[in-house]
């Protein structure tokens, strides 16, 4: 789960980690008054679940609440790469002297947190890493015995820091890491981290995720939960217990188990087709889990014909097909619906659906058939 | 021989009186598992189907010389039966369950790394042997025993590629499914290199998906260090950046984890890499008549 700046950087506040005074508006008017407050230049920043917000205009720095104002009107209501802003922050300006960058993510290679820290912030580490890779430090730290004083020392001396400065980036490293494994994150990033020119260290911005596993103990993060900003239909998928991530094409797609489902969507686009989502309805041969799914999958109106792939293991072929002729009956789908089905009791399963079910579906032996039919009957 | 589970293995199922690890036990025992002993705190002394619980997994390997155990317990307990089962002497630790935090993760790989022992998972369906046991939740008759080794990130599409096989006449040595989560036990390298020492083992497959860049690091491996040929598919083509495609690894996060770079990656390395689930079989079919 992402947090908004303004989230990540209570979280940060809450572990040590200085951040500049801000107040968080949804309105034009709320921005004018936070501003006013604040006073001086401030920095109206869009509240958004994605990076480049900046390059799209969505971060403007104003010397009145009167501009603020009008700020605020631009940035709320913008889309930034498919998000629409409908909060920002109005944040106190600052004398800031240097920029520098820290990050801890997740090594999944070395299966240890990666902290990454360079004296050049402010912009897109993956371009730092490109142009100037001997500016980044990097430390992986031993998860059971967590982050040394020996290296927060290397670190230091790696990157050439001094002073105020010094002392300042070292507080915010052993502060960040100790909110990295107290939230569960599986990201914590401060780019830029700023030393002002009277020598504090703060964070400017903040990008959080925390891992979704994790939310069951910690309740105040997972309430948090934008609900306005999901998909609707992932929204309703995820409260059903189904996996769903809709896409941009029209060929709608159910299966079980995610590996099963990823690569019927690759062989759909193989046939020349495009998948219009992912769904994975999981285990078990459940009815009402199945009628769920066809509903997700069809209400979104570029569908245009149903591939129903499933492998049955544990779960029977024939069960399984009980229970999607229960769910097609239910739901009154009229789309064409290309259903494969192998594995255990797999030939009983086809019996029962070419014996019962209406005239638009279509059963296949083998996934590649399937994913032809289910391209070719979308195009009429 | 095989890998990892064998006729030598002597089972405990932690979380045996629950409903995923009662079921699948049934299945296990059904099957040609080995299952000595399971472990429920609390209900020490009964039976199960058979079985008998024990209060905790010392008992248990005391009292019935278990040597690997299953894990069927809530995610929230999941580190904590690891860490038991490490700490009472298995050496090859199972766990199914899904949703494990990625911190408790972080701290039971490292563990187990000190001890020199396998943990397979989490958020995985096991390891089945054909004809000789069955540590999983994969249904056990769509496998044959035989030659091919096979090392899967996910459940139903090794069922889809392993069916191929089967109906092929392409028989499995053992087939061991990693886990779909970012933090896992056990690397495709690990169970890689166990099938390039096993003698059994004439021919591997490699069944990857999209996140992480564990595919190109076993494709070095391969080139480098395996006379035994491998094949390889990737499935995720399809998947857009940013989101997660059901196990929680599976997410696109740049240039390297898209299934596009692995299979580049691993054609690059002279390893055949299948573009759908029917060539794998086809692939295997063709490495096992070249040798």
């Amino acid at each position: 789960m992402d947090l908004y700046e303004h989230q990540g950087k209570e979280l940060l506040r809450q572990y040590g980690i200085e951040t500049l005074e801000g107040v968080v508006a949804t309105t034009p008017d709320e921005a004018r008054e936070a501003a006013e407050k604040l006073g001086g230049t401030v920095a109206v920043k869009a509240q958004v679940l994605t990076g480049g917000r900046g390059k799209a205009g969505g971060i403007k720095v104003v010397k009145s609440p009167d501009e603020a104002r009008d700020a605020a009107e631009q940035i709320l209501g913008m889309d930034i790469r498919g998000h629409t802003v409908r909060r920002v922050l109005i944040e106190a300006g600052a004398a800031i002297a240097t920029e520098m960058y820290l990050s801890i993510t997740v090594d999944r290679t070395a299966r240890k947190p990666l902290i990454l820290f360079s004296t050049e912030g402010g912009v897109d580490i993956e371009e730092v890493a490109e142009k100037s890779p001997e500016s980044i430090v990097r430390l992986h730290v031993d998860p059971l015995v967590g982050l040394l004083p020996y290296q927060a020392r290397e670190l230091r001396f790696s990157a050439g820091l001094e002073g105020d400065v010094a002392k300042g980036v070292g507080k915010v490293l052993s502060n960040l890491y100790e909110a990295f494994t107290g939230a569960d994150a599986s990201l914590v990033e401060i780019n830029p981290l700023v030393a002002t020119e009277d020598g504090r260290v703060l964070a400017l911005d903040a990008k959080v995720t925390v891992d979704n596993s994790s939310l069951y103990r910690h309740k105040e993060i997972a309430e948090l939960h934008d609900v306005e900003a999901a998909d609707p239909q992932e929204q309703r998928a995820q409260e059903a217990g189904l996996q769903y991530v809709k896409l941009d094409g029209d060929v709608g797609i159910l299966g079980n188990g995610a590996g099963l489902v990823m690569s019927t969507l690759d062989v759909v686009a193989q046939a020349g087709g495009t998948p219009a989502n992912f769904l994975d309805v999981g285990g078990g041969a459940d009815a009402e889990k199945i009628s769920a799914a066809l509903d997700i999958v069809t209400s979104n109106p570029e569908v245009k014909s149903v591939l129903f792939n499933i492998f049955g293991g544990i779960t029977r072929g024939d069960e399984v097909a009980r229970g999607l002729m229960t769910a097609i009956e239910r739901s009154n789908i009229e789309l064409p619906i290309v259903v494969r089905l192998d594995g255990t009791n797999a030939e009983e399963g086809r019996r029962i659906l070419a014996e019962n079910t209406p005239q638009n579906v279509h059963t296949e032996e083998t996934m590649l058939d399937a994913a032809r039919r289910a391209v070719e009957l979308g195009r009429g | 021989m095989a890998i990892l589970v064998d006729n030598d293995t002597r089972l405990v199922v932690q979380g045996i009186t629950g409903r995923e690890g009662g079921f699948h036990t049934g299945r296990m025992l059904q099957g040609d598992t080995n299952v000595v002993a399971g472990v429920t705190p609390g209900k020490g002394g009964q039976d199960f189907e058979g079985v008998p619980v024990f209060n905790t997994v010392e008992e248990a390997a005391r009292e019935t010389g278990a040597n690997t155990s299953v894990i069927f317990v809530p995610a929230s307990f999941s580190a904590d039966a690891i860490f038991e089962s490490l700490d009472s002497g298995m050496r090859t630790v199972c766990c199914i369950t899904e949703g494990v935090p990625v911190h408790d993760m972080l701290k039971v790989s490292d563990y187990m790394r000190m001890l020199d022992a396998t943990l397979i998972g989490p958020n995985c369906p096991g390891v089945i042997s054909p004809g000789k046991s069955n540590v999983s939740i994969m249904p056990q008759d769509i496998f044959l025993p035989g030659n091919v080794g096979v090392v899967s990130r996910s459940g139903t599409l090794t069922y889809q590629i392993v069916n191929e096989l089967t109906q092929r006449g392409i028989g499995q040595s053992t087939a061991v499914g990693i886990g779909g989560d970012p933090i896992i036990g056990t690397d495709f390298i690990e169970i890689l290199k166990k099938f390039e020492a096993d003698p059994e083992t004439e021919c591997a497959v490699m069944i990857g998906e999209i996140g992480g860049n564990a595919e190109q690091l076993a494709a070095e491996f391969i080139q480098s260090e395996m006379k035994t040929p491998v094949v390889a598919y990737i499935a995720g083509f399809t998947a857009p950046e940013g989101k997660t495609m059901g196990h929680a690894g599976a997410i696109v996060s740049g240039g390297d984890t898209t299934a596009q770079a692995k299979s580049e990656a691993l054609r690059a390395a002279g390893i055949r890499a299948a573009t759908n689930p029917s060539e794998v079989a086809e692939l295997v079919a063709e490495a096992l008549r070249k040798g």
